[in-house]
Protein backbone atom coordinates (compact mmCIF):
# COMPACT_ATOMS: atom_id res chain seq x y z
CA UNK A 1 0.00 0.00 0.00
CA UNK A 2 1.05 3.37 -1.21
CA UNK A 3 0.02 5.94 1.55
CA UNK A 4 1.17 9.87 0.71
CA UNK A 5 0.39 12.75 3.41
CA UNK A 6 -0.18 15.88 3.08
CA UNK A 7 2.27 18.56 5.49
CA UNK A 8 0.92 22.14 5.68
CA UNK A 9 3.12 24.89 6.79
CA UNK A 10 0.60 27.42 9.07
CA UNK A 11 1.15 30.43 11.17
CA UNK A 12 2.33 30.05 14.19
CA UNK A 13 0.36 30.92 17.27
CA UNK A 14 2.67 31.55 19.81
CA UNK A 15 3.47 34.91 17.78
CA UNK A 16 1.83 38.10 17.22
CA UNK A 17 -0.08 38.16 13.74
CA UNK A 18 -0.01 41.06 11.70
CA UNK A 19 -2.23 41.98 9.11
CA UNK A 20 -1.02 43.31 5.53
CA UNK A 21 -1.85 47.42 5.02
CA UNK A 22 -5.49 46.92 3.58
CA UNK A 23 -6.19 44.14 6.20
CA UNK A 24 -7.20 41.55 4.00
CA UNK A 25 -4.46 38.68 4.72
CA UNK A 26 -2.24 37.98 7.48
CA UNK A 27 1.25 39.56 7.03
CA UNK A 28 2.99 36.13 6.19
CA UNK A 29 6.66 37.90 5.71
CA UNK A 30 6.16 38.52 9.76
CA UNK A 31 4.65 35.30 10.97
CA UNK A 32 6.40 32.55 12.03
CA UNK A 33 5.50 28.74 10.95
CA UNK A 34 5.48 25.50 11.83
CA UNK A 35 3.90 22.13 10.61
CA UNK A 36 -0.28 21.81 11.00
CA UNK A 37 -1.09 20.05 13.61
CA UNK A 38 -3.50 17.63 12.53
CA UNK A 39 -1.32 17.06 9.24
CA UNK A 40 1.60 15.62 12.12
CA UNK A 41 -1.22 13.71 13.66
CA UNK A 42 -1.50 12.23 9.74
CA UNK A 43 2.44 11.53 9.29
CA UNK A 44 2.48 9.60 12.51
CA UNK A 45 -0.81 7.97 11.62
CA UNK A 46 1.05 7.10 8.06
CA UNK A 47 4.30 5.99 10.04
CA UNK A 48 1.84 3.23 12.40
CA UNK A 49 0.50 2.25 9.67
CA UNK A 50 3.69 1.73 7.59
CA UNK A 51 5.20 -0.35 11.13
CA UNK A 52 2.31 -2.50 10.86
CA UNK A 53 4.05 -3.76 7.33
CA UNK A 54 1.56 -2.91 5.29
CA UNK A 55 2.53 0.10 3.51
CA UNK A 56 5.38 2.54 2.20
CA UNK A 57 5.18 6.52 2.97
CA UNK A 58 5.43 9.45 0.82
CA UNK A 59 5.10 13.23 1.97
CA UNK A 60 4.04 15.95 -0.25
CA UNK A 61 4.48 19.85 0.61
CA UNK A 62 4.03 22.93 -0.75
CA UNK A 63 8.17 24.90 -0.73
CA UNK A 64 6.80 27.33 1.88
CA UNK A 65 7.38 28.95 5.63
CA UNK A 66 9.66 26.52 7.35
CA UNK A 67 8.96 23.84 5.13
CA UNK A 68 12.62 22.12 5.47
CA UNK A 69 12.89 21.57 8.94
CA UNK A 70 9.31 19.59 9.12
CA UNK A 71 10.60 17.55 6.04
CA UNK A 72 13.81 16.86 7.26
CA UNK A 73 11.86 15.57 10.63
CA UNK A 74 9.96 13.54 8.15
CA UNK A 75 12.87 12.01 6.56
CA UNK A 76 14.29 11.48 10.08
CA UNK A 77 11.37 9.49 11.19
CA UNK A 78 11.44 7.15 8.51
CA UNK A 79 9.49 8.29 5.24
CA UNK A 80 11.00 6.87 2.06
CA UNK A 81 10.20 9.80 -0.51
CA UNK A 82 9.61 13.53 -0.04
CA UNK A 83 8.04 15.52 -2.59
CA UNK A 84 8.31 19.42 -2.79
CA UNK A 85 5.76 21.44 -4.76
CA UNK A 86 7.54 25.07 -6.49
CA UNK A 87 5.86 27.81 -4.69
CA UNK A 88 8.17 31.29 -5.03
CA UNK A 89 5.03 33.68 -3.38
CA UNK A 90 5.27 34.71 0.19
CA UNK A 91 1.65 34.20 0.73
CA UNK A 92 0.41 30.47 0.80
CA UNK A 93 -1.59 29.07 -1.66
CA UNK A 94 -5.44 29.54 -1.68
CA UNK A 95 -7.65 26.92 -1.28
CA UNK A 96 -8.39 26.08 -4.67
CA UNK A 97 -5.24 26.72 -5.89
CA UNK A 98 -3.78 23.97 -3.05
CA UNK A 99 -6.15 21.88 -4.42
CA UNK A 100 -5.24 21.68 -8.21
CA UNK A 101 -1.65 21.82 -7.62
CA UNK A 102 -2.25 19.36 -4.83
CA UNK A 103 -4.03 16.50 -6.69
CA UNK A 104 -2.09 17.15 -10.15
CA UNK A 105 1.00 15.94 -7.88
CA UNK A 106 -0.99 12.98 -6.07
CA UNK A 107 -2.35 11.59 -9.40
CA UNK A 108 1.42 11.25 -10.47
CA UNK A 109 2.35 9.37 -7.47
CA UNK A 110 -0.53 6.92 -7.63
CA UNK A 111 -1.51 6.59 -3.96
CA UNK A 112 -3.83 4.00 -2.34
CA UNK A 113 -4.02 6.05 0.63
CA UNK A 114 -3.90 9.74 1.53
CA UNK A 115 -3.29 11.24 5.01
CA UNK A 116 -3.83 14.81 5.71
CA UNK A 117 -5.01 16.74 8.74
CA UNK A 118 -8.76 17.56 8.59
CA UNK A 119 -8.28 20.94 10.08
CA UNK A 120 -5.96 23.96 9.44
CA UNK A 121 -6.30 27.00 11.80
CA UNK A 122 -5.75 29.46 8.70
CA UNK A 123 -8.08 27.32 6.41
CA UNK A 124 -11.00 29.61 6.25
CA UNK A 125 -12.79 27.41 3.08
CA UNK A 126 -13.38 24.39 4.98
CA UNK A 127 -11.17 21.08 4.88
CA UNK A 128 -8.71 20.60 1.97
CA UNK A 129 -8.70 17.02 2.36
CA UNK A 130 -12.31 16.14 1.36
CA UNK A 131 -11.51 19.22 -1.71
CA UNK A 132 -8.85 17.07 -2.83
CA UNK A 133 -10.89 13.82 -2.75
CA UNK A 134 -13.22 15.37 -4.82
CA UNK A 135 -10.40 16.68 -7.37
CA UNK A 136 -8.75 12.68 -7.20
CA UNK A 137 -12.56 11.50 -7.63
CA UNK A 138 -11.74 9.56 -4.24
CA UNK A 139 -13.96 9.17 -1.24
CA UNK A 140 -13.26 11.19 1.73
CA UNK A 141 -13.93 10.35 5.64
CA UNK A 142 -12.85 13.43 7.90
CA UNK A 143 -12.30 13.96 12.03
CA UNK A 144 -10.62 10.55 11.99
CA UNK A 145 -8.66 9.43 15.07
CA UNK A 146 -6.87 6.11 14.40
CA UNK A 147 -6.85 3.61 11.51
CA UNK A 148 -6.69 0.14 11.31
CA UNK A 149 -5.30 -2.10 8.42
CA UNK A 150 -6.19 -5.03 7.65
CA UNK A 151 -5.69 -8.27 6.13
CA UNK A 152 -7.50 -7.35 2.64
CA UNK A 153 -4.40 -4.65 1.13
CA UNK A 154 -7.15 -2.67 0.11
CA UNK A 155 -9.33 -1.89 2.77
CA UNK A 156 -8.82 -0.01 6.13
CA UNK A 157 -10.64 0.46 9.61
CA UNK A 158 -11.00 4.19 10.07
CA UNK A 159 -12.56 5.57 13.17
CA UNK A 160 -14.31 8.79 13.57
CA UNK A 161 -14.65 10.67 16.25
CA UNK A 162 -18.16 11.55 17.77
CA UNK A 163 -19.12 13.86 20.60
CA UNK A 164 -19.31 12.17 24.04
CA UNK A 165 -16.07 10.24 23.02
CA UNK A 166 -17.66 8.15 20.96
CA UNK A 167 -15.47 6.82 17.79
CA UNK A 168 -17.45 5.08 15.22
CA UNK A 169 -15.71 2.50 12.85
CA UNK A 170 -15.91 2.68 9.31
CA UNK A 171 -14.62 -0.03 6.59
CA UNK A 172 -12.36 2.08 4.20
CA UNK A 173 -12.06 0.12 0.28
CA UNK A 174 -9.23 1.78 -0.97
CA UNK A 175 -8.07 4.15 -3.08
CA UNK A 176 -9.52 7.24 -0.35
CA UNK A 177 -8.51 9.91 1.64
CA UNK A 178 -8.82 10.32 5.45
CA UNK A 179 -8.94 13.47 7.12
CA UNK A 180 -6.87 12.77 10.51
CA UNK A 181 -7.40 14.88 13.44
CA UNK A 182 -4.88 12.50 15.34
CA UNK A 183 -3.23 9.61 15.22
CA UNK A 184 -3.25 6.26 17.22
CA UNK A 185 -0.41 7.74 19.02
CA UNK A 186 1.27 11.10 19.84
CA UNK A 187 3.56 12.15 17.49
CA UNK A 188 7.19 10.51 17.80
CA UNK A 189 9.92 12.01 19.13
CA UNK A 190 13.14 12.42 16.63
CA UNK A 191 16.57 13.13 18.19
CA UNK A 192 18.07 16.54 16.93
CA UNK A 193 21.18 13.92 15.99
CA UNK A 194 18.93 12.35 13.38
CA UNK A 195 17.72 15.30 12.02
CA UNK A 196 20.87 16.35 11.43
CA UNK A 197 21.75 13.34 10.00
CA UNK A 198 18.83 13.25 7.31
CA UNK A 199 20.14 17.42 6.53
CA UNK A 200 22.77 15.52 4.84
CA UNK A 201 21.32 12.70 3.62
CA UNK A 202 17.49 13.47 2.18
CA UNK A 203 16.70 14.13 -0.95
CA UNK A 204 13.98 15.90 -2.24
CA UNK A 205 11.68 15.79 -5.53
CA UNK A 206 10.48 18.64 -7.44
CA UNK A 207 6.97 17.77 -8.75
CA UNK A 208 5.99 19.24 -11.98
CA UNK A 209 2.66 21.26 -10.61
CA UNK A 210 2.64 24.90 -12.07
CA UNK A 211 1.16 27.88 -10.07
CA UNK A 212 -2.11 28.82 -11.13
CA UNK A 213 -4.40 31.77 -10.63
CA UNK A 214 -6.90 31.56 -8.36
CA UNK A 215 -10.45 31.36 -9.63
CA UNK A 216 -11.78 31.19 -6.14
CA UNK A 217 -15.55 32.76 -5.59
CA UNK A 218 -14.98 33.76 -1.79
CA UNK A 219 -12.57 37.13 -1.23
CA UNK A 220 -11.73 38.23 1.92
CA UNK A 221 -12.84 41.85 2.77
CA UNK A 222 -11.34 42.09 6.26
CA UNK A 223 -8.97 40.28 8.89
CA UNK A 224 -9.55 41.65 12.49
CA UNK A 225 -9.33 41.59 16.08
CA UNK A 226 -12.06 40.26 17.59
CA UNK A 227 -14.24 42.76 19.23
CA UNK A 228 -13.32 41.99 22.72
CA UNK A 229 -17.07 42.58 24.56
CA UNK A 230 -16.73 42.55 28.23
CA UNK A 231 -14.22 39.99 28.65
CA UNK A 232 -12.89 38.62 31.64
CA UNK A 233 -11.80 40.88 34.67
CA UNK A 234 -8.44 40.77 35.28
CA UNK A 235 -6.91 39.80 38.35
CA UNK A 236 -3.56 41.06 38.59
CA UNK A 237 -0.28 40.97 40.97
CA UNK A 238 2.07 38.74 42.30
CA UNK A 239 1.14 34.94 42.20
CA UNK A 240 0.45 35.00 45.81
CA UNK A 241 -1.53 37.82 45.62
CA UNK A 242 -3.50 36.53 42.40
CA UNK A 243 -4.04 33.39 44.60
CA UNK A 244 -5.02 34.63 47.77
CA UNK A 245 -7.91 36.74 45.20
CA UNK A 246 -9.22 33.88 43.68
CA UNK A 247 -9.11 31.85 46.83
CA UNK A 248 -11.23 34.32 48.28
CA UNK A 249 -13.70 34.84 45.25
CA UNK A 250 -14.65 30.99 45.10
CA UNK A 251 -15.39 31.40 49.32
CA UNK A 252 -17.81 34.37 48.16
CA UNK A 253 -19.02 31.95 45.44
CA UNK A 254 -19.74 29.38 47.78
CA UNK A 255 -17.22 26.87 45.52
CA UNK A 256 -14.60 26.60 47.86
CA UNK A 257 -16.35 25.61 51.99
CA UNK B 1 -38.35 26.65 -4.72
CA UNK B 2 -36.83 30.09 -4.86
CA UNK B 3 -33.45 31.12 -5.36
CA UNK B 4 -33.43 33.05 -2.65
CA UNK B 5 -34.46 29.65 0.05
CA UNK B 6 -31.72 28.87 3.20
CA UNK B 7 -31.20 25.16 3.33
CA UNK B 8 -30.42 23.77 6.74
CA UNK B 9 -29.10 20.17 7.14
CA UNK B 10 -30.08 19.10 10.01
CA UNK B 11 -28.60 16.10 12.40
CA UNK B 12 -29.65 13.41 14.56
CA UNK B 13 -27.38 12.68 18.20
CA UNK B 14 -28.78 9.59 20.37
CA UNK B 15 -31.99 9.61 18.63
CA UNK B 16 -33.21 13.35 18.34
CA UNK B 17 -32.49 16.18 16.30
CA UNK B 18 -29.45 18.00 17.88
CA UNK B 19 -29.16 21.40 19.59
CA UNK B 20 -27.01 22.90 16.71
CA UNK B 21 -29.51 21.61 14.21
CA UNK B 22 -31.77 24.30 16.06
CA UNK B 23 -29.15 27.05 16.32
CA UNK B 24 -29.21 25.91 12.32
CA UNK B 25 -32.49 26.66 12.39
CA UNK B 26 -32.05 29.79 14.08
CA UNK B 27 -29.18 30.93 11.32
CA UNK B 28 -31.16 30.33 8.41
CA UNK B 29 -34.25 32.09 9.13
CA UNK B 30 -32.31 34.88 10.12
CA UNK B 31 -31.06 34.75 6.45
CA UNK B 32 -34.43 33.95 5.53
CA UNK B 33 -35.94 36.83 6.36
CA UNK B 34 -33.37 39.11 4.51
CA UNK B 35 -33.94 37.14 1.08
CA UNK B 36 -37.81 36.53 1.48
CA UNK B 37 -36.98 33.15 0.76
CA UNK B 38 -38.61 29.86 2.97
CA UNK B 39 -36.03 28.04 5.25
CA UNK B 40 -35.89 24.21 3.91
CA UNK B 41 -34.71 21.99 6.50
CA UNK B 42 -32.87 18.61 5.01
CA UNK B 43 -33.19 15.70 6.98
CA UNK B 44 -31.24 12.33 6.00
CA UNK B 45 -31.70 8.99 7.45
CA UNK B 46 -34.52 6.16 7.71
CA UNK B 47 -36.87 8.14 9.70
CA UNK B 48 -37.32 11.18 8.86
CA UNK B 49 -40.61 11.93 9.52
CA UNK B 50 -40.23 10.98 13.47
CA UNK B 51 -38.21 14.01 13.33
CA UNK B 52 -40.45 16.25 11.66
CA UNK B 53 -42.32 17.90 14.72
CA UNK B 54 -39.11 19.06 16.10
CA UNK B 55 -38.06 20.75 12.70
CA UNK B 56 -41.51 22.42 12.07
CA UNK B 57 -39.60 25.78 12.29
CA UNK B 58 -38.93 25.14 8.90
CA UNK B 59 -41.01 26.30 5.72
CA UNK B 60 -40.20 23.31 4.10
CA UNK B 61 -39.26 19.50 5.49
CA UNK B 62 -37.53 17.81 3.25
CA UNK B 63 -36.58 14.08 4.09
CA UNK B 64 -34.57 11.68 2.04
CA UNK B 65 -35.46 7.79 3.78
CA UNK B 66 -33.11 5.05 2.82
CA UNK B 67 -31.21 2.35 4.41
CA UNK B 68 -28.21 3.51 3.46
CA UNK B 69 -28.46 6.75 5.99
CA UNK B 70 -29.14 4.89 8.99
CA UNK B 71 -25.72 5.98 9.61
CA UNK B 72 -23.41 8.23 8.47
CA UNK B 73 -21.96 7.35 4.69
CA UNK B 74 -20.48 9.76 2.72
CA UNK B 75 -21.56 9.04 -0.57
CA UNK B 76 -25.29 8.13 0.27
CA UNK B 77 -25.25 11.65 2.33
CA UNK B 78 -23.55 13.48 -0.74
CA UNK B 79 -25.70 12.08 -3.39
CA UNK B 80 -28.86 13.00 -0.99
CA UNK B 81 -27.72 16.69 -0.42
CA UNK B 82 -26.80 16.84 -4.34
CA UNK B 83 -30.01 15.89 -5.41
CA UNK B 84 -31.82 18.17 -3.00
CA UNK B 85 -29.42 21.36 -3.80
CA UNK B 86 -29.94 20.85 -7.37
CA UNK B 87 -33.81 20.40 -7.32
CA UNK B 88 -34.15 23.30 -4.84
CA UNK B 89 -31.24 25.73 -5.55
CA UNK B 90 -31.16 27.34 -2.41
CA UNK B 91 -29.09 30.49 -2.06
CA UNK B 92 -27.34 29.49 0.73
CA UNK B 93 -27.04 25.99 2.29
CA UNK B 94 -25.89 26.44 6.04
CA UNK B 95 -24.08 22.99 8.12
CA UNK B 96 -23.28 22.59 11.42
CA UNK B 97 -19.48 22.59 12.25
CA UNK B 98 -20.22 18.89 13.22
CA UNK B 99 -17.72 15.64 12.95
CA UNK B 100 -20.39 15.11 9.57
CA UNK B 101 -20.99 19.16 8.65
CA UNK B 102 -17.35 19.79 8.23
CA UNK B 103 -16.61 16.67 6.07
CA UNK B 104 -20.00 17.41 4.07
CA UNK B 105 -19.97 21.00 3.43
CA UNK B 106 -16.60 21.21 1.64
CA UNK B 107 -17.17 18.16 -0.09
CA UNK B 108 -20.45 19.00 -1.26
CA UNK B 109 -19.41 22.84 -2.04
CA UNK B 110 -16.55 20.48 -4.39
CA UNK B 111 -19.14 18.78 -6.61
CA UNK B 112 -21.09 21.63 -6.97
CA UNK B 113 -18.06 23.82 -7.61
CA UNK B 114 -19.72 26.49 -5.06
CA UNK B 115 -18.22 28.39 -2.17
CA UNK B 116 -17.05 27.20 1.23
CA UNK B 117 -16.63 28.99 4.15
CA UNK B 118 -16.14 27.32 7.41
CA UNK B 119 -16.19 28.86 11.39
CA UNK B 120 -18.93 31.14 10.91
CA UNK B 121 -20.14 33.71 13.77
CA UNK B 122 -22.44 36.15 11.67
CA UNK B 123 -23.73 36.59 8.33
CA UNK B 124 -25.08 39.85 6.78
CA UNK B 125 -26.79 39.14 3.32
CA UNK B 126 -28.64 41.03 0.40
CA UNK B 127 -29.91 40.73 -3.31
CA UNK B 128 -26.27 40.92 -4.63
CA UNK B 129 -23.68 39.36 -1.94
CA UNK B 130 -23.45 36.86 1.10
CA UNK B 131 -21.00 38.00 3.73
CA UNK B 132 -19.80 35.92 6.65
CA UNK B 133 -18.24 36.85 9.78
CA UNK B 134 -15.61 34.28 10.65
CA UNK B 135 -13.17 32.50 13.77
CA UNK B 136 -9.78 32.42 11.96
CA UNK B 137 -6.78 31.83 13.66
CA UNK B 138 -8.50 29.48 16.45
CA UNK B 139 -10.59 32.59 17.15
CA UNK B 140 -7.40 35.37 17.30
CA UNK B 141 -8.41 36.92 14.36
CA UNK B 142 -12.07 37.48 12.37
CA UNK B 143 -12.13 37.54 9.06
CA UNK B 144 -14.99 38.92 6.83
CA UNK B 145 -15.46 36.47 3.89
CA UNK B 146 -17.99 37.57 0.82
CA UNK B 147 -19.41 35.98 -1.94
CA UNK B 148 -21.56 36.47 -4.81
CA UNK B 149 -22.06 32.82 -5.52
CA UNK B 150 -25.12 30.95 -5.55
CA UNK B 151 -25.51 28.29 -3.83
CA UNK B 152 -23.07 29.13 -1.01
CA UNK B 153 -22.23 26.08 1.65
CA UNK B 154 -21.36 27.45 5.17
CA UNK B 155 -20.49 25.54 8.32
CA UNK B 156 -21.33 27.70 11.69
CA UNK B 157 -19.94 27.89 15.20
CA UNK B 158 -22.14 26.39 18.12
CA UNK B 159 -23.60 28.92 20.07
CA UNK B 160 -23.29 31.67 17.20
CA UNK B 161 -26.93 31.72 16.35
CA UNK B 162 -29.78 31.65 19.15
CA UNK B 163 -31.97 28.50 18.44
CA UNK B 164 -35.07 29.10 16.47
CA UNK B 165 -38.41 28.48 18.31
CA UNK B 166 -40.15 25.10 17.19
CA UNK B 167 -43.68 26.22 16.20
CA UNK B 168 -44.26 26.61 12.74
CA UNK B 169 -46.03 24.92 9.74
CA UNK B 170 -43.70 23.29 7.82
CA UNK B 171 -44.84 21.22 5.07
CA UNK B 172 -43.36 17.94 5.26
CA UNK B 173 -42.14 16.23 1.40
CA UNK B 174 -40.03 13.49 1.03
CA UNK B 175 -37.37 13.97 -2.39
CA UNK B 176 -37.04 10.34 -4.05
CA UNK B 177 -33.09 9.88 -4.55
CA UNK B 178 -31.56 6.89 -5.99
CA UNK B 179 -28.52 5.92 -3.67
CA UNK B 180 -25.33 3.85 -3.75
CA UNK B 181 -23.70 2.94 -0.65
CA UNK B 182 -19.91 3.93 -2.07
CA UNK B 183 -16.38 2.81 -0.42
CA UNK B 184 -16.52 4.04 2.77
CA UNK B 185 -19.37 2.71 5.10
CA UNK B 186 -20.62 2.71 8.21
CA UNK B 187 -19.97 -0.73 10.47
CA UNK B 188 -20.34 0.18 14.09
CA UNK B 189 -20.80 3.18 16.96
CA UNK B 190 -18.07 2.47 19.62
CA UNK B 191 -19.09 4.44 22.85
CA UNK B 192 -16.53 6.14 24.81
CA UNK B 193 -14.68 3.95 27.17
CA UNK B 194 -16.73 3.18 30.88
CA UNK B 195 -14.69 3.20 34.23
CA UNK B 196 -13.12 6.23 33.83
CA UNK B 197 -14.89 9.69 36.06
CA UNK B 198 -18.14 11.60 34.13
CA UNK B 199 -16.66 14.83 33.93
CA UNK B 200 -20.27 16.15 32.59
CA UNK B 201 -21.10 15.59 36.41
CA UNK B 202 -18.23 17.19 38.02
CA UNK B 203 -18.94 20.85 40.10
CA UNK B 204 -15.34 21.81 40.02
CA UNK B 205 -13.16 20.80 36.88
CA UNK B 206 -9.54 22.23 36.94
CA UNK B 207 -8.94 21.89 32.86
CA UNK B 208 -5.62 21.66 31.18
CA UNK B 209 -4.40 23.02 27.28
CA UNK B 210 -1.36 23.44 25.96
CA UNK B 211 0.20 25.81 28.56
CA UNK B 212 0.93 22.58 31.05
CA UNK B 213 3.96 22.00 28.16
CA UNK B 214 5.25 18.72 29.67
CA UNK B 215 3.14 15.50 30.94
CA UNK B 216 5.44 15.92 34.11
CA UNK B 217 3.34 18.97 34.88
CA UNK B 218 0.23 17.50 35.40
CA UNK B 219 0.79 16.56 38.44
CA UNK B 220 0.64 20.05 39.71
CA UNK B 221 -3.36 20.33 37.96
CA UNK B 222 -3.72 17.48 39.21
CA UNK B 223 -3.20 18.68 42.96
CA UNK B 224 -5.22 21.93 42.31
CA UNK B 225 -8.00 19.66 41.46
CA UNK B 226 -7.89 17.55 44.84
CA UNK B 227 -7.42 21.30 47.09
CA UNK B 228 -10.98 22.09 44.99
CA UNK B 229 -12.45 18.84 45.52
CA UNK B 230 -12.77 18.66 41.77
CA UNK B 231 -11.60 16.77 38.66
CA UNK B 232 -9.34 16.84 35.94
CA UNK B 233 -10.11 17.84 32.70
CA UNK B 234 -8.30 19.16 29.26
CA UNK B 235 -8.39 20.44 25.83
CA UNK B 236 -7.50 18.02 22.88
CA UNK B 237 -4.11 18.41 22.29
CA UNK B 238 -3.35 17.06 26.11
CA UNK B 239 -5.75 14.24 24.89
CA UNK B 240 -3.97 14.01 21.17
CA UNK B 241 -1.06 14.20 23.52
CA UNK B 242 -2.35 10.74 25.37
CA UNK B 243 -1.80 12.53 28.65
CA UNK B 244 -5.67 11.54 29.55
CA UNK B 245 -8.49 9.67 28.01
CA UNK B 246 -10.51 10.49 25.71
CA UNK B 247 -13.55 10.76 28.33
CA UNK B 248 -11.71 13.66 30.13
CA UNK B 249 -11.61 15.81 26.62
CA UNK B 250 -13.45 18.90 26.66
CA UNK B 251 -15.26 20.44 23.41
CA UNK B 252 -16.90 20.01 20.18
CA UNK B 253 -15.96 16.13 19.62
CA UNK B 254 -15.26 15.72 23.36
CA UNK B 255 -17.86 16.17 26.82
CA UNK B 256 -20.26 19.16 27.07
CA UNK B 257 -19.77 20.46 30.61
CA UNK B 258 -21.70 22.72 32.99
CA UNK B 259 -20.02 22.71 36.30
CA UNK B 260 -20.23 25.34 39.14
CA UNK B 261 -16.17 26.18 38.12
CA UNK B 262 -14.42 25.78 35.47
CA UNK B 263 -10.55 26.45 35.84
CA UNK B 264 -8.67 26.79 32.65
CA UNK B 265 -5.02 25.91 32.46
CA UNK B 266 -2.95 27.05 29.72
CA UNK B 267 -6.24 26.79 27.40
CA UNK B 268 -6.40 29.29 24.34
CA UNK B 269 -9.85 29.09 23.87
CA UNK B 270 -10.19 27.69 20.54
CA UNK B 271 -14.48 27.97 19.44
CA UNK B 272 -14.48 24.26 19.79
CA UNK B 273 -13.08 23.83 23.11
CA UNK B 274 -15.68 26.81 24.26
CA UNK B 275 -18.55 24.75 22.94
CA UNK B 276 -17.82 22.43 25.47
CA UNK B 277 -17.74 24.42 28.43
CA UNK B 278 -20.10 27.76 27.74
CA UNK B 279 -22.31 26.54 30.02
CA UNK B 280 -20.07 26.31 33.17
CA UNK B 281 -21.06 29.21 35.87
CA UNK B 282 -18.06 30.46 36.88
CA UNK B 283 -14.92 30.39 34.60
CA UNK B 284 -11.60 31.57 35.66
CA UNK B 285 -9.03 31.35 33.55
CA UNK B 286 -4.93 31.50 33.37
CA UNK B 287 -2.66 32.05 30.41
CA UNK B 288 0.26 34.12 29.70
CA UNK B 289 -1.01 35.77 26.14
CA UNK B 290 -3.17 38.13 27.05
CA UNK B 291 -4.71 37.49 23.60
CA UNK B 292 -6.01 34.31 24.14
CA UNK B 293 -9.82 33.92 23.25
CA UNK B 294 -10.18 32.12 26.47
CA UNK B 295 -10.31 35.49 28.19
CA UNK B 296 -13.45 36.44 26.26
CA UNK B 297 -15.18 33.42 27.96
CA UNK B 298 -14.12 33.65 31.14
CA UNK B 299 -15.20 36.10 34.30
CA UNK B 300 -11.89 36.17 35.44
CA UNK B 301 -8.44 36.10 33.71
CA UNK B 302 -5.27 36.17 35.32
CA UNK B 303 -2.31 36.55 32.90
CA UNK B 304 0.47 34.30 34.54
CA UNK B 305 2.54 31.42 33.91
CA UNK B 306 0.45 28.19 34.74
CA UNK B 307 3.24 26.48 36.47
CA UNK B 308 3.96 29.61 38.84
CA UNK B 309 0.61 30.48 39.37
CA UNK B 310 -0.96 27.13 39.85
CA UNK B 311 1.23 26.06 42.96
CA UNK B 312 0.39 29.29 44.84
CA UNK B 313 -3.36 28.71 44.42
CA UNK B 314 -3.02 25.39 45.42
CA UNK B 315 -1.73 26.67 48.66
CA UNK B 316 -3.66 29.42 49.05
CA UNK B 317 -6.71 27.35 48.85
CA UNK B 318 -5.76 24.85 51.39
CA UNK B 319 -4.84 27.43 53.90
CA UNK B 320 -8.49 29.23 53.07
CA UNK B 321 -9.95 25.70 53.84
CA UNK B 322 -8.19 25.35 56.91
CA UNK B 323 -9.46 29.32 58.31
CA UNK B 324 -12.76 28.70 56.93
Amino acid sequence: MKIVVVLRQVPDLIEPLETNANETALNYEEAGFLVNESDEHALEQALLMAEAGAAEVAVVAFDFGDVETTLFAAAAKGVERIVTIAWDDSDPPLADVATVMLAETLKSLEPDCVLIGCQAHDELEGALGAKLAVALDMPYLGVVRGVECSQDDNVLSAFKEFPGAAKARFSVRLPAVLGILAADQPPRYVPVSRIRAAMKSAQFDEAEAEPIASRTAVRVNRIFLPDKGDGATMLEGSEQEVAEQIADILIEKGVLT
Amino acid sequence: MSQQDVMLVAEVEGGTISDSTMELMGAARHLAERTGGDVLAAILGTDGSSHAMRLAGADRILIVDDPLLAGYAPQPFLEALEAIVDRERPRVVVFASSTLGLDLAPSLAAKLQAPCIGNCRAFAIDQNSFKATCSFCAGKLMVEAETEASPTLVNVLPGAFHPAEQDGRGTVESVPVALGAGAICFEEMLPADAGDIDITQQDVLVSVGRGIQQEDNMEVAEELAEALEGALCASRPIVDQGWLPATRQVGKSGMIVKPRLYLALGISGAPEHVEGMAGAELTIAVNTDPEAPIFETADFGIELDVMDFVPELTEALKRKKVAH
